[in-house]
C-alpha cells in the first residue's frame, strides 16, 4: 500500500517564509510530517518554534502577509495549499475542525453558546433548524456541559474557561470532521479542568477515530495523550517518533534540553534544614470582596482570603498552590499591603504591620519586594533598565550615584550584560525581562519575596533557568520566598513547603513529600492527580 | 459528575437594572440641577444688564424707569434670592416669562422644541447609519480604492468647519442649482396638511440634516473602520473562520455587532453636541428652533428664555444618555451582569 491511502495528513517539505527584518528568514523551513487516521500527534515545542504557523497553514488560516514558498498539505489525498478560499471554507469545519489556547476570547462575546454551535452546520447547509437544535443538545450533553437546554441559551461570559473550551470542542465535532486541530487547548485552563478537557479529546478521539493534531509546549500532557510526537525548533522538526521513544529515549540535544528543563520534584531533595529564625508570620488573615448592590439587588460576597495562617523562616520558600480563583493573588497582594484586609494579623520581623498607616508602612516597603507574572506589562515600557533597577533604591534615600553602581551589580547578579542598563525592556526576552524583574525587586535589599505566577508566563527551559536563577539569590541573600503558583511540579520542584489553597483557605500544608505522597485533604488528592504526564519522569528519561 | 449550569450573578439582573436605573435618575437629576445653578451664575456674572438694554430700546434712558423695569422683573433682588426664586419656580414647572416676548418662557420653547428635535433627530440618525455603513464598507474593501475614497472623503468633512460646510450647501444646491430649499422649515403661505405638509418639512429638512450631519458622518465613519479591523483580528473571528463560515457572513454575524458597540458608545455623548451644533445650522438655515430663540435672546439679554433653554437643552441631554446606556445593556449582555 503507499501512503496516500494510510495516512489522513501528510505535511511535505514546508517552507513559510517570514517578512523581511525577522531574527530568521522562515517561520517553518522544510518541515515535513503526518497525521494517521485515530491517532494523536503531539506537535510540541517553545514559543516561537513554528508549530502554531503550521497548524494555521494547514487550516488556511494565514494572515495575508505569510504564503507557503513551497512544499504541500496534502488531507486525504488533495493538496491543501492549491484550493480556492471556497474551497477550503467547504473543508473548514467540516473535514477539519479546530479548537484555540484561549476559551475565554474565542468565541463570540454578543452570540448565544448555542447559535455558535449551530452555525457550523447552518454554514455548511446542514440539517433543519429542528435538526440543528437537537443536534446541539446532544453535542453539549456529550462534551460533558450541565444542563444543555438553558445553557445553549447562555453567552459565553456566562460559562467558565473549562465550559467554553468544552463549547469550542462542541462546536468542532458538529459535523464530525476526520481531523481535529488542537491549538493548546488546555494551556490557559486550571490543572483539573485541564486534566477533564484531555480526559474528554480521549474519550472523542477513540469514539469518533478522529486523527487529532495536539499542540502543546507542556510535555506533561504529551505523556498523558500522544500517540507520537513531532518537536519543533525555530522552525525545523528537530525529531519525531513514538510517544515513549521521545520522552524516554529523546536523541536529538534541544529534545534533551527541553525534557530536562521540565518541572519536577527532585527525589530526595526535600530540604529539611532550610530557613532560621522566623521572619513572617501570618494569622487569621482575611480578605472579602464585595460587588454590585443597592437598594433593589443583592451585593455579591467573596471570601477571597479565609481565616488564612502559616509562617516564614529566613531562606525558606513557601509555595501558595492553588487554582484560578483561589485567593492565591489576593494573599500575596494582602502581604504586600497592597490591598486591605479584613482580619487577622500580618507580623513582619515581629511586628504587624496590618494596622499601620500607609505612611507609617512605607519605610518597610522595600523590605518586602513581588516579582510579578508578565514580565511584558510589569516594567514601563518608557525607562531604561538603569531606571527602572534605581528608583526604588532613589526613593527610599539611597543615592543616585550608590544605586547606579548597586544596579550594575545586580544586573550581574541576575546574569545580564551590564550593558543592558542604558537599554529599554523591548530590547529584551520574556525570560531577560523577567531577570530584571527579579533585579528589580532585589535593588531594595528585601527579606521577603513573594513570586507571584513568576514563570508562569516563561517558556520551560527559560522558566528552568528563572528557577534556578531564584533558588541561587535565594540561598546567597538568605531570602525568604513566597511562589505563588497553579503550577505544582513547579512548586515541588522548588519550596521547602507547600500550602494548597482552595476556595480561600488553605486546605493542607507541609512539606512537599508529605504534600505529595502522602495528601490528606480530598483537594490535594483532585490537584495531584490532575497533573499532567504524572506517571512519566522526566528525570529518568535524560540520564 | 456535571454541577448544575449556574453562574454567580444568574436571576439577579432585573433587580441589577431597577438598581441601575434608580441611581441614574438621582443622578441625572443632580446634573440638571447643577447646570442650572452654573448657568444662572454664569448669566449674571457677565456684563450688560437686560433692564438698560430694554429701556435703550424703548427710548427711555432715565433711571427711574430702568428702576421701575428692574423691580418688574425682580432684578433688584440679592442675586442669592433671585437664584432661590428661579429654582422653586422651575420645581413648578415655571420658567419664567420672557422679557421681550411677553409669554411664558415655557410655552416659547415648547413651540420651539419640536422643530430642533427634529433637525438633530434626523441629522443624528443620517449621521450614524451613513458613517456607520460607510465605516463598514471601508473596513472591508480594506486597502483598495473604495477604501482611500472614503476615507479621503471622511478626512475633508471631519476637517471642514460646520458654518462654511451650511454656506457652500446653500450656494450650490438652492442658489446655484435651486435644488434644495435655502431656509426656513415650510413653504411660506402654502398652508399645506397631512401628507403634503409632511412632504413640505421633509425636502426642508435635507439640507440642515445633511449639513449638521456630515461632520459626524465623518466622524462615525473613522471610527466604524477602526473598530471593526480591530474585531477583525481578534480570535473568535478566527474561530469562525475556522468553522467554515463565508467572510461576508463573518462580517454581518460575528464582527458587525461587536465594532458597533464603541461607536454606540461615542454616539450617546456626541448626541448632546449635536443638539450644540445646531445652534450654527438653525441661524444659518433660518430653522425655526430653539438653538435660534438661544441665539436671539442673548443678543438681546433674555436671561428667563436663555435658562430655559440651557435647562431644556440639558434635560434632553441627560434623557438621551440615560436611554443610550439601557440600550447598551440590551446591545451588550455582559454590562447587566457587571453591574
Amino acid at each position: 500500500m503507499d501512503k496516500e491511502t494510510t495516512s489522513l495528513l501528510r505535511v511535505e517539505s514546508l517552507s513559510i517564509p517570514l517578512p523581511a527584518g525577522l531574527d530568521r528568514t522562515y517561520a517553518v523551513e522544510n518541515i515535513s510530517y503526518e497525521l494517521n487516521a485515530g491517532e494523536i500527534l503531539c506537535v510540541v515545542g517553545e514559543s516561537g518554534s513554528g508549530k502554531s504557523m503550521t497548524a494555521n497553514a494547514i487550516m488556511g488560516l494565514l494572515p495575508s502577509y505569510l504564503k507557503p514558498s513551497g512544499g504541500r498539505i496534502v488531507f486525504r489525498g488533495r493538496d491543501l495549499l492549491a484550493m480556492s478560499e471556497p474551497e477550503l471554507e467547504r473543508e473548514r469545519g467540516r473535514s477539519v475542525a479546530m479548537i484555540f489556547q484561549e476559551p475565554l476570547s474565542a468565541l463570540n462575546p454578543l452570540m448565544k453558546v448555542g447559535e455558535q454551535v449551530a452555525e457550523v452546520m447552518l454554514v455548511h447547509g446542514e440539517g433543519d433548524a429542528a435538526a440543528r437544535e437537537r443536534r446541539v443538545l446532544e453535542l453539549l450533553d456529550f462534551v460533558g456541559l450541565p444542563d444543555p437546554a438553558s445553557l445553549r441559551h447562555a453567552y459565553p461570559f456566562r460559562l467558565s474557561g473549562g465550559q467554553r473550551q468544552r463549547v469550542m470542542i462542541a462546536m468542532a465535532l458538529a459535523l464530525e470532521p476526520a481531523m481535529l486541530i488542537a491549538d493548546e487547548p488546555t494551556t490557559a485552563l486550571d490543572v483539573t479542568t485541564q486534566a477533564q478537557i484531555l480526559e474528554l479529546i480521549r474519550r472523542i478521539q477513540a469514539a469518533k477515530g478522529m486523527g487529532v493534531m495536539f499542540i502543546t509546549h507542556d510535555f506533561g500532557v504529551v505523556a498523558d495523550i500522544a500517540d507520537r510526537v513531532v518537536v519543533m525548533e525555530r522552525g525545523l522538526v528537530v525529531e519525531q517518533g513514538m510517544a515513549a521513544d521521545v520522552l524516554n529515549r529523546p536523541q536529538h540535544p534541544y529534545t534533551r534540553r527541553l525534557i530536562a528543563a521540565v518541572p519536577h520534584r527532585e527525589d530526595g531533595a526535600d530540604r529539611t534544614d532550610a530557613g532560621g529564625e522566623t521572619l513572617l508570620e501570618v494569622k487569621q488573615l482575611s480578605k472579602t470582596y464585595r460587588s454590585g448592590g443597592g437598594l433593589f439587588s443583592k451585593a455579591r460576597v467573596v471570601k477571597a482570603v479565609d481565616d488564612v495562617s502559616f509562617s516564614l523562616r529566613r531562606g525558606e520558600t513557601l509555595g501558595v498552590v492553588g487554582e484560578s480563583g483561589s485567593g492565591k493573588s489576593t494573599l500575596g497582594r494582602c502581604l504586600l499591603k497592597l490591598t486591605d484586609v479584613d482580619g487577622g494579623e500580618i507580623r513582619f520581623r515581629g511586628r504587624d504591620i496590618v494596622p499601620l498607616s500607609p505612611g507609617a508602612f512605607r519605610p518597610m516597603r522595600r523590605h518586602v519586594q513581588m516579582i510579578f507574572q508578565d514580565p511584558f506589562s510589569s516594567l514601563n515600557p518608557r525607562q531604561t533598565i538603569g531606571r527602572i533597577l534605581t528608583d526604588g533604591p532613589v526613593a527610599n534615600g539611597v543615592p543616585l550615584a550608590e544605586a547606579q553602581a548597586r544596579a550594575r551589580e545586580l544586573l550581574g547578579l541576575v546574569g545580564l550584560e551590564p550593558s543592558a542598563f542604558d537599554r529599554y525592556p523591548h530590547e529584551f526576552s520574556g525570560g531577560q525581562r523577567q531577570r530584571v524583574g527579579i533585579a528589580r525587586a532585589l535593588a531594595l535589599d528585601p527579606e521577603l519575596l513573594v513570586a507571584d505566577e513568576s514563570v508562569s508566563a516563561l517558556d520551560v527551559s527559560v522558566q528552568a533557568q528563572v528557577l534556578e536563577l531564584l533558588q541561587d539569590l535565594q540561598r546567597k541573600l538568605d531570602l525568604a520566598i513566597i511562589f505563588i503558583t497553579h503550577d505544582l511540579r513547579v512548586a515541588a520542584q522548588i519550596c521547602d513547603r507547600v500550602a494548597v489553597m482552595h476556595r480561600g483557605a488553605i486546605v493542607e500544608c507541609g512539606p512537599p513529600a508529605q504534600i505529595f505522597d502522602a495528601p490528606r485533604h480530598a483537594y490535594t488528592r483532585q490537584l495531584i492527580a490532575a497533573i499532567p504526564g504524572l506517571a512519566w519522569n522526566p528525570r529518568q528519561a535524560v540520564v | 459528575m456535571r454541577p448544575p449550569f449556574r453562574s454567580a450573578t444568574a436571576g439577579n439582573e432585573p433587580l441589577k437594572t431597577l438598581d441601575f436605573l434608580f441611581q441614574r435618575l438621582i443622578k441625572a437629576a443632580f446634573v440638571v440641577l447643577g447646570v442650572v445653578i452654573l448657568n444662572f451664575l454664569l448669566i449674571h456674572l457677565a456684563p450688560g444688564d437686560p433692564a438698560a438694554v430694554m429701556a435703550g430700546e424703548a427710548g427711555a434712558g432715565d433711571e427711574k424707569f430702568i428702576a421701575q423695569l428692574r423691580a418688574q422683573f425682580g432684578l433688584d433682588q440679592p442675586l442669592w434670592w433671585q437664584l432661590v426664586t428661579y429654582l422653586g419656580n422651575v420645581l413648578t414647572g415655571d420658567l419664567g416669562f420672557s422679557y421681550r416676548n411677553n409669554v411664558p418662557v415655557a410655552e416659547l420653547i415648547m413651540e420651539r422644541l419640536p422643530a430642533t428635535l427634529l433637525l438633530t433627530a434626523s441629522a443624528f440618525l443620517f449621521s450614524l447609519l451613513l458613517g456607520v455603513v460607510l465605516g463598514v464598507l471601508a473596513a472591508y474593501k480594506r486597502g483598495t480604492l473604495a477604501d482611500s475614497l472614503i476615507m479621503t472623503g471622511a478626512l475633508i468633512f471631519y476637517a471642514t468647519p460646520l458654518f462654511w460646510v451650511a454656506l457652500m450647501a446653500v450656494l450650490v444646491f438652492s442658489i446655484h442649482l435651486d435644488w434644495l430649499p435655502p431656509f426656513d422649515m415650510e413653504s411660506i403661505g402654502a398652508d399645506y396638511t397631512g401628507w403634503a405638509r409632511f412632504a413640505d418639512i421633509a425636502y426642508h429638512l435635507i439640507l440642515p440634516t445633511v449639513t449638521l450631519g456630515l461632520f459626524f458622518t465623518a466622524l462615525y465613519t473613522r471610527l466604524t473602520r477602526a473598530s471593526m479591523l480591530e474585531v477583525m483580528s481578534l480570535d473568535f473571528v478566527k474561530t469562525a473562520r475556522a468553522k467554515g463560515v463565508p467572510k461576508a457572513r463573518i462580517i454581518r454575524r460575528h464582527v458587525l455587532r461587536n465594532a458597533v458597540l464603541p461607536v454606540f458608545t461615542f454616539a450617546s455623548i456626541q448626541a448632546g453636541q449635536l443638539v450644540g451644533g445646531a445652534v450654527l445650522t438653525e441661524t444659518v438655515f433660518a430653522w425655526p428652533g430653539i438653538g435660534r430663540l438661544m441665539f436671539d435672546a442673548l443678543l438681546q439679554r433674555d436671561y428667563p428664555v436663555l435658562l430655559g433653554v440651557f435647562l431644556v437643552t440639558a434635560a434632553v441631554v441627560v434623557t438621551v444618555n440615560l436611554v443610550a446606556d439601557l440600550l447598551y445593556r440590551i446591545v451588550d449582555p455582559r454590562i447587566e451582569a457587571a453591574g
